[in-house]
């Protein structure tokens, strides 16, 4: 209940802040709002709702995700979000967090995961899916630690190496590359502002925020979300969730992060 | 003479070619294979959705050549292929006519929608003109990407020149500025011409709010 009623004072502030003389304060006119939730992440309640998904036997195997190996060991979850993407042995392939929660689900459950791939997100007003539950779980895991996303396979440098590679790469009606929106420091799209990506201290500010509590969307979303939904504002077809390009910009991102603590999942506006 | 030295010529162009050929088929170079691994994860990486279309992965020579030079200075030779082939790909209002209706070129400022894959391919593409630049003094949620335009045409007046330069630089701004990151407006058929003709009298008009002074403090 409580809060409900937080989030309804945030909101009367934010249309507030939209129209009123407090755009001034342009550089984040939704800071105020933010910390109109103070403690309150309804995040969290999606993280229960993950470590619900993670007990509980599920699939024709009727067997728990608890032996899934993220990196750090067969069911170690603890700061193992924080090393991820990282090239697993058993698949041959960098895998990020919900690639490889995808594979365990396949693998120790024998769920067919294939709808959960085309579908991975929830529309709005919608229930989170298992996935974006679990990677709110297993993210929380990892929070007040440092990022540390490995380079020591090949193919995790390989990883970054094409990840630093597609963030140029313009394609498209409108020319458009990742670079073109997070290059530079200190801009912004409209009032929103753009973390500079392509350097350490631009990543280092957005990499340990995902997955997030979006408000505007009133649901949990995940960085590879957040991967997708820029290709769409590119003007590009859909980016595939767990592809190699997808992985890569994550790796990419990570890497430059590696330091930073985590603190997802964060609250977004 | 002339003769035997354009048909020795010809065939050492063929035969040039034929190796070029025979390495790019077999991707026998690292750089043939590289760029062949490339254009697969990409083929691989994503899938059509709603109006976007694969064949958007597909980069036209400028923006192959402003990828490989992000963040770097752009070589003359490169920077003069891109400005030559930006300028004469131009096309003027055959009617000779530059201003519309600024009103509906605020519209077009201020839409940020088209050619999204989940946007309506039957509604017209807006130019987002504020997402990266500052225009009339009375919006204030502008981007800063772009440069400020504001009192644009107050500013620079409506000679032929400074008409002119505007309209090309929104068909194409890269005639001015390779490698820009502005998109491509007229040329890549984001919006129509007369969508570019409201936008010019947005620009222009002095009775449009971008040429309005700022209201005092």
């Amino acid at each position: 209940m409580k809060l409900h009623a937080s989030f309804g004072i945030g909101l009367a502030l934010l249309l507030g802040v939209a129209h009123g003389a407090a755009v001034a304060e342009e550089e984040n006119p939704f800071a105020e709002y933010r910390a109109m939730f103070g403690d309150d992440n309804p995040a969290e309640l999606v993280e229960m709702q993950g470590e619900e998904l993670w007990n509980a036997p599920g699939g024709p195997k009727q067997a728990t995700l608890a032996g899934c190996d993220f990196g750090l060991g067969a069911g170690v979850i603890a700061g193992a979000y924080a090393q991820l993407p990282r090239y697993f042995a058993d698949t041959g392939k960098v895998m990020d967090l919900e690639t490889r929660l995808l594979h365990c689900m396949e693998t120790l459950q024998g769920m067919d995961v294939s709808a959960l791939r085309a579908k991975p997100y929830s529309d709005q007003g919608q229930p989170q899916t298992a996935l974006e539950s679990l990677s709110a779980y297993i993210a929380a895991q990892s929070r007040g630690l440092p990022v540390a996303v490995p380079q020591t396979h090949p193919m995790e440098l390989q990883s970054f190496a094409d990840g630093a590679k597609f963030f140029n790469l313009r394609v498209g009606p409108h020319d458009f590359s990742c670079a073109t929106c997070h290059s530079q420091n200190g801009k912004r799209i409209r009032l929103q502002a753009l973390p500079q990506l392509n350097t350490v201290e631009g990543a280092r500010t957005s990499f340990g925020t995902w997955p997030a509590y979006r408000i505007a969307q009133g649901a949990v979303r995940t960085i590879e979300w957040r991967m997708a939904d820029c290709a769409r504002q590119q003007r590009l077809p859909g980016l595939v969730h767990g592809s190699k390009v997808a992985i890569d910009l994550i790796t990419y991102l990570g890497v430059q992060a590696n330091g930073a603590e985590m603190t997802a999942p964060g609250l977004k506006r | 003479m002339n003769t035997y030295r354009n048909g020795s010529r010809f065939v050492l162009a063929a035969l040039a070619a034929a190796v070029l050929a025979a390495c790019a088929n077999t991707s026998d170079t690292p750089e043939a294979a590289k760029a062949a691994t490339a254009e697969t994860t990409l083929a691989d990486s994503f899938q059509p959705q709603g109006q976007a279309g694969m064949d958007r992965l597909q980069q036209n020579a400028m923006q192959k050549i402003c990828s490989d030079y992000e963040g770097k200075p752009v070589p003359d030779d490169l920077a003069k292929q891109i400005i030559d082939t930006a300028t004469a790909a131009v096309r003027f209002p055959k009617d000779g006519k530059y201003f519309g209706d600024w009103k509906n070129g605020e519209k077009i400022a201020k839409t940020g929608t088209g050619l999204q894959s989940n946007d309506d391919p039957a509604v017209p593409n807006g130019g987002n003109c504020y997402a990266c630049h500052q225009m009339a003094a009375e919006e204030l949620a502008y981007g800063t990407l772009g440069l400020s335009l504001a009192q644009y045409g107050k500013l620079r007046g409506n000679s032929e020149p400074i008409v002119l330069y505007t309209w090309t630089r929104l068909w194409n701004a890269h005639a001015y500025n390779p490698c820009s990151h502005m998109p491509r407006f007229g040329d890549a058929g984001i919006l129509a011409e007369q969508q570019l003709k409201d936008v010019m009298a947005y620009l222009f008009d002095p009775t449009s709010p971008v040429n309005l002074p700022a209201p005092a403090p």
